[in-house]
């Protein structure tokens, strides 16, 4: 941190006249925090490539080949919760959503700025807890993250802290969603009414009603797990009168929505660049508002359909078959407006766009596949396979996953006032279009073929295909590392970043770059649309 | 595939209109934007309406053809299941235990399945039916096996170390040849019990007898070998004999070999079994 604060200067970097890193762990500039969360969510994503690489490396040939089973399953379960309570969950919502959110709205920090920096904090300390966890006790969870009993409530490694750690966690979500739904209530400028608020603050709004609603639940869920390994209750247990399949109900009822956590705010990074690089308003605006909406209540009614094989009752696999299909629909919308906004633009392909485009895509075969789970008869062939596998990262990593660069390479060079090289950004984009497509479609095929998940070794007849996969992991970790590296080195060294070089119409480019510490020398007041291009004077 | 051909379709359509306005209005081509719109109510209708129509004829097919996976023929042979840490152990109603699941061919089969301890999953890709396997609850499967062959069967629900070894299969064979199978006795006493007895208590998915290293240490040449043993906490060496090898296998947390996880689970072998059984694996030099 004090390495970056040596060389962007200007605004919120320096004005207030603090430096040292006191002035960023005790911050309440909503800009401050947000970086720091991005710091935080980027060390955690790398760790997370690195136990995802040696997963791929273990699975490169049949039998054991790096490390033991028992290894092999602390690995994916790691790999897991890092991934998604310490990168996706906070991803885009605490980090791009604390840098640019305020500013979307002509506000000058979130409605309350120590709770923000409480909530960062919270994450810190969950954070070092999974961390102690891998590293004391029975060792690191080999549970998967979905921490299913009995298994969870027998095994002898360390969940019960991993678990105590995602129960902290959880805090600073519910906090980070309270701030925001508070911040888009009463902190708008005077003319930012609602149908002027860019779809990417729109998209966490209804991200953040999910984080308040749905983050209680699975804290009491991983309680009870912890009250089950030490005291022995047996309310997961049938031979003391407990139902491991109402764990599996109350684990999803948060952990499917947390899906819609996960994706809306990359749907509203989407939503923001496609008609800055088109240079035409946002096809539908009220449609990709509402379809947010819709996605986080009907998302929140789903959670069954992660147990079509579980001995639910076949009513249920109707009624969370059909429910899921709803869903569906809202998704499907956004995709045509989106396409549509492109229709008659003048579309520009430089790096925050191509990872846009390719959201699009990569959403849409991660969607187009969860059809093919949601449908009760040909889930239960796939289902607890590798084309499950394949689905979930074409969704959060093709989707989120790439919507984090896009914001990355749009909204960054704004607040370092610098900017990375364009050639770098374009290589690394293509290496981990490719290398996605090959690791992940390629676990799809595998699916179908019959190959389990969370296997350490398999039959010789998935040899050829798992080989393909781990391939493709290498081509797409190199496209991250020049992405990193490139986007490192540019904002701390590369031209100079000021003006509205893209053309974007929302309030964050109308203020200097990079922000001051109170964002607006004056109250703005707001005279049009987020994508009203004629109407912000931009050409 | 109606499902999957209909998601091709639409993938394939989004795609190529996403390339073709790339193509068609980049900025070198298009430099003004020649269109200001904004939205179209009837476009929107018209894209709720038909992905509506679309997902509700897929839920209707899925939900169809799911019924039909849960409707068991009345003349279906029934077979118990019994799985655990980490194999599988099938018991037919004359009391035959086999761990590979025989059945005869074209006639329907109902598993039921059961767990001893955490949750398991019956997955048999080439029949395309799976359940999760739950400790106290009653789950069944059905399949017909139309043609002789050896089908792979795995455990589908994530269950631990050895949960990629929980493998075995389903042998479909001719009716005749199969009735000869459930009729034949297995051998009293002797090599062939005891053998059988370890692989219907489960101890050959993760010990061998050939000497290869599976989850836990092979039985090969274990009786009267050293073994180093970490025993609360401890470190020492015994020699393995018949009382080490009861309490291995009745109380298998109380000394572990240095090397191996302890992660075997307890089990309750009834007296007559486990002398068979330690005699056995005092012949396997």
């Amino acid at each position: 941190m004090s390495q970056e604060t040596a060389t962007a200067e200007g605004g919120f970097w320096s004005d207030s006249g603090k430096t040292g890193i006191g002035s960023w762990i005790f911050s309440t500039d909503h800009k401050r925090i947000g970086l720091m969360y991005l710091y935080c969510v980027l060390s955690f994503f790398m760790v997370g490539v690195l136990l995802g690489v040696l997963i791929r490396l273990e699975l490169i040939a049949p039998g054991p080949t790096i490390v033991t089973a028992q290894t092999y399953n602390a690995l994916f379960t790691v790999h897991g919760v890092v991934m998604i309570f310490l990168f996706i969950i906070p991803g885009i919502p605490a980090s791009f959503g604390n840098l640019v959110l305020p500013i979307q709205l002509g506000a000058r920090d979130v409605a309350f700025p120590r709770v923000n920096l409480f909530s960062w904090w919270l994450y810190v300390i969950g954070a070092v807890i999974v961390l102690v966890s891998l590293f004391t006790g029975g060792g690191a969870p080999d549970t998967g993250w979905t921490f299913y009993v009995p298994f969870s409530a027998r095994t002898t490694t360390n969940v019960s802290l991993a678990v105590f750690g995602v129960f902290i966690l959880g805090f600073s979500s519910i906090l980070t969603g309270i701030n925001f739904v508070t911040t888009i209530h009463r902190m708008r400028a005077p003319g930012m009414n609602w149908t002027r608020i860019p779809l990417f603050t729109w998209s966490l709004y209804a991200t953040a009603w999910v984080q308040i609603l749905a983050t209680p639940i699975i804290a009491i869920t991983l309680l009870l797990v912890v009250t089950e390994r030490v005291l022995g209750l047996g309310l997961f247990d049938p031979s003391r009168g407990g139902d491991p399949i109402m764990f599996q109900h109350m684990f999803w009822i948060y952990s499917h929505p947390a899906v819609y956590i996960m994706i809306l705010p990359g749907m509203g990074v989407i939503s923001d660049i496609i008609p800055v690089f088109s240079r035409k308003p946002i096809f539908g605006y009220k449609m990709i508002a509402f379809s947010s909406l819709a996605i986080a209540a009907a998302g929140s009614a789903v959670w069954g359909h992660h147990m079509y094989t579980s001995g639910m009752s076949d009513l249920g696999v109707m009624v969370f078959s059909f429910l899921t299909f709803l869903v569906a629909i809202p998704s499907a919308i956004k995709v045509f407006n989106w396409v549509s906004t492109m229709y008659k633009g003048s579309i520009s392909l430089e790096a925050p766009m191509l990872f846009a485009l390719s959201f699009i895509l990569l959403f849409s075969i991660g969607g187009l596949s969860g059809l093919i789970l949601g449908a009760a008869s040909t889930d239960i062939h796939v289902h607890d396979t590798h084309f499950v596998v394949g689905h979930f990262h074409y969704v959060m990593f093709g989707g989120t996953g790439f919507a984090f660069f896009a914001a990355a390479h749009y909204w960054l060079p704004k607040y370092f006032g610098r900017r990375y090289e364009e050639k770098p950004a374009i290589i690394g984009w293509v290496l981990m279009f490719i290398g996605f497509n090959v690791l992940y479609f390629t676990m799809q095929v595998l699916g179908m073929e019959g190959m389990p998940r969370r296997y350490y070794d398999y039959l010789p007849e998935f040899a050829r295909l798992n080989f393909v996969a781990t391939v493709g992991s290498w081509i797409m970790v190199a496209g991250i590392l020049i992405v990193l590296w490139n986007l490192w080195r540019g904002l701390l060294k590369g031209e100079p970043f000021t003006g509205n070089p893209w053309g974007g119409a929302s309030l964050e480019w109308s203020i200097p770059t990079p922000p001051p510490t109170e964002n607006f020398e004056e109250d703005p007041v707001v005279t049009h649309g987020p994508y009203d291009f004629k109407g912000a004077g931009v050409p | 595939m109606f499902l999957f051909g209909a998601c091709l379709v639409l993938l394939v359509g989004i795609t190529a209109t996403m390339i073709f306005f790339v193509v068609r209005y980049r900025r070198s081509k298009n430099p003004e934007p020649t269109s200001q719109v904004s939205g179209s109510p009837l476009l929107e209708v018209i894209w709720t309406l038909l992905p509506t129509i679309l997902v509700m004829g897929m839920f209707y097919y899925g939900w169809t053809s799911y019924l039909s996976l849960r409707t068991v023929p009345k003349n279906a042979m029934q077979v118990k299941a019994e799985a655990r840490m980490w194999s599988w152990d099938f018991i037919y109603q004359n009391g035959k235990h086999s761990p590979k699941l025989v059945v005869p061919v074209g006639r329907p089969v109902q598993v039921n399945l059961e767990s001893e301890d955490v949750i398991h999953g019956f997955y048999v890709p080439a029949f395309r039916i799976k359940r999760d396997v739950v400790p106290g609850m009653k789950n069944h499967v059905w399949f017909v096996a139309s043609s002789p062959g050896s089908y792979d069967l795995f455990c589908s629900q994530y269950c631990g170390t050895g949960h990629s070894a929980m493998i075995t299969t389903v042998e479909a064979v001719p009716a005749d040849k199969f009735e000869a199978w459930l009729n034949e006795k297995a051998a009293e006493g002797g090599a062939a019990k005891g053998k059988a007895l370890l692989e219907s208590h489960g101890c050959l998915g993760c010990h061998s007898l050939d000497g290869s290293t599976k989850v836990g240490p092979t039985f090969k040449g274990l009786y009267g070998s050293q073994v180093k043993v970490t025993r609360g906490g401890k470190a020492e060496t015994v020699k393995v004999d018949e009382a080490y090898l009861r309490e291995s296998i009745l109380n298998p947390g109380a000394a572990i070999v240095e090397g191996f996880p302890p992660i075997m689970p307890k089990s309750d072998i009834p007296e007559g079994d486990l002398k068979v059984m330690v005699e056995f694996l005092e012949g396997e030099k």
